[in-house]
């Protein structure tokens, strides 16, 4: 009885121990990369500080991370001269999703649109890169002219930036449609508007998600900007205070506030990409990263 | 009485369908403008016909316009010169009950097997709940039950092209234009899929163009066999292959002599054109 039990387990038995070992080693190397991040932190951000409390440089003009903890509590606590850090905080945030939601949307409207038709991207194609080889946050100190120092002019500048990098990614991805996958669905009795939607939109959606991750970042920064360039609330404007200040520990504080908030974005267009794209082969090293 | 009154109304509505499954291919002629700017003549007076419900083989030598002739024969593309005839009206956009199974991978990656079978019928506007019925009984019936949820990727290469089999089947097209379905499977594989098509067309009987370069595929599968020359392509030889039907496994039928005689016959036929083309194409990079 207890002899067939050993010897039925012994084969399952080193089976479990090599898993068993796999997972230690695995459990070892997350931890020895963990080790390195954290020690990195800890020499950029000790070595500021060593560099700014010996008087290497000067924390008058660069700042000094133990200042900008501090500055970033005492703004959490006691606010801005404009509100509530919260409520400035929010302003941003609504700011850019807005305009990245308006811009995103349009990019990805407009991309197909002209991905499909050669007419019309004929027509528009050099106009197109006309106004793409302008500096369009400039465009911010238009919008705040015509539009006032209220919200919709930074959400108007999140949208524009937003709004050409969703477009060539939409334009360029409807190009790129498997030929063979287009005849395929044409041959199967697709009318247009079906091959819009089951062809040509889940392919160029590769190109688009990709180019939303950026697209996030430039939401932001036409957010900031038009809150810099005039403003009653918003990040940017802290930023704008804190220089006129010569606060750069202010500056830092908010800095650090903004990217958090992108990579909170970030996390979340990630979630959305593995949801939308669930059907990609998964890329060879992807098990293995993170 | 009413009975035989159906039975041979029903026998006349099935005629006047197949009439509607004639392909009538003349004078077909492509040219394509090359980069260069010059025409390059791909077809030159093609003129073949494919009986209603029967099973037609093509081959010739790589690059003498095969794929190019299927293209016009679905109406994704038009002839330069010549027509294409289904059911004796001039083809001009895509047929309808026209399915075509193509050279290359083109089931869509983003959608599952079942979706991807469900294009069909989804594009025709058939209940969902209906659709999804056949879509399984067509998975069904190519061995593919329990994949239904997988994405193209995971599936192998075999697989797929059991896949796209079902997607074309669906529609009960009555004409059905298969590009070198299996010319990436191993022989194994192939020839069970080759069984499995003959089974599979023997129940909806459709008319069939199937383009090979296995000649022993060819004469197993078709009633006529028809032989291109090399580029400008046009067509050379027909056979009639008069191995009788059902034919069964596509294996067995390689070692009766009537089979062994006619893939003889045409492989004399062809290999002057392959000869020909491969010479044109060593001499070109020499
Ligand atoms: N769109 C195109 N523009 C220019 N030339 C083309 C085009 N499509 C096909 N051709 C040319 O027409 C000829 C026939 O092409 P096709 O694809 O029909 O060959 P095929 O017989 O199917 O060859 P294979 O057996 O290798 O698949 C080739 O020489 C090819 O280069
Ligand atoms: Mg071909």
């Amino acid at each position: 009885m207890s002899m067939t039990s050993t010897t039925t387990a012994a084969v399952p038995e080193s089976a479990q121990a090599s898993a068993a070992a796999a997972k230690r080693a695995a459990r070892r190397r997350i931890a020895s990369v963990w080790a390195g991040r954290i020690g990195l932190a800890v020499i950029a951000i000790g070595g500021w500080q060593a560099c700014t409390t010996w008087g290497v440089v000067d924390p008058f003009f660069f700042g000094q991370p133990s200042g900008i903890a501090k500055r970033l509590v005492d703004l959490f606590q006691h606010g801005t001269e404009f509100g509530s850090f919260y409520s400035n905080i929010w302003t941003t945030i609504q700011e850019a999703l807005i305009g990245f939601a308006v811009g995103a949307l349009a990019g990805v409207v407009f991309g197909v649109a002209l991905g499909q038709s050669r007419f019309l991207s004929d027509v528009l194609g050099p106009y197109i890169k006309m106004v793409n080889a302008i500096p369009r946050i400039v465009l911010g100190s238009i919008f705040i002219v015509a539009f006032g120092i209220g919200v919709l002019p930074k959400i108007l500048l999140a949208a524009v930036l937003v709004f050409f990098i969703v477009f060539f990614n939409a334009f360029q991805g409807v190009r790129e449609v498997d030929r063979n996958i287009l005849a395929n669905a044409k041959v199967l009795g697709a009318s247009q508007t079906q091959i819009i939607r089951h062809v040509i939109v889940p392919s160029a959606l590769t190109w688009i998600i990709a180019s939303l991750h950026s697209a996030f970042g430039f939401a932001i920064v036409g957010a900031l900007v038009g809150e810099v360039l005039g403003a009653q609330s918003g990040l940017g404007l802290v930023i704008k205070t804190a220089q006129n200040n010569f606060d750069p520990n202010g500056v830092f504080a908010t800095m650090l506030v903004i990217s958090v908030i992108v990579l909170g974005a970030e996390w979340l267009i990630g979630k959305l990409e593995r949801r939308l794209l669930a059907w990609r082969p998964p890329a060879p090293s992807e098990s293995n990263v993170l | 009485m009413a009975a035989v009154s159906n039975h041979t109304a029903s026998r006349r509505a099935d005629r006047a369908e197949r009439e509607d499954a004639r392909i009538e291919i003349s004078g077909l002629t492509k040219r394509f403008l090359t980069p260069g700017g010059e025409l390059f003549t791909a077809l030159r007076d093609v003129t073949f016909t494919v009986e209603p419900g029967q099973f037609c083989a093509v081959v010739g030598p790589t690059g003498c316009g095969k794929s190019t002739t299927l293209s016009m024969v679905s109406g994704l593309d038009r002839p330069s010169e010549g027509s294409v005839k289904v059911g004796g009206r001039e083809v001009d956009g895509i047929t309808d009950g026209v399915s075509f199974m193509f050279q290359a991978d083109a089931l869509l990656p983003w959608k599952t097997v079942l979706g991807n079978v469900l294009m069909g019928p989804v594009f025709r506007g058939v209940p969902k709940q209906e659709a999804h019925a056949s879509a399984r009984d067509w998975l069904r019936r190519v061995g593919l039950t329990g994949f239904e949820d997988r994405y193209p990727h995971q599936l192998s290469g075999g697989m797929r092209k059991r896949v796209a089999m079902a997607a074309a089947l669906i529609n009960e097209p009555k004409i059905l234009i298969m590009d070198e379905p299996f010319g990436a499977l191993d022989v194994q594989t192939k020839a069970i899929m080759s069984t499995e098509l003959l089974s599979l067309w023997e129940q909806i009987r459709p008319s069939v163009i199937f383009i090979t370069h296995d000649l022993d595929e060819a004469v197993a599968l078709a009633d006529r066999v028809v032989v291109m020359t090399s580029s400008p392509g046009s067509v050379k030889a027909v056979f009639d292959i008069d191995l009788p039907r059902p034919r069964g496994s596509v294996q067995e039928i390689r070692f009766q002599p009537r089979f062994t005689e006619l893939q003889h016959q045409i492989w004399d036929t062809l290999r002057e054109e392959v000869e020909r083309a491969y010479a044109r194409t060593a001499g070109g990079t020499a």
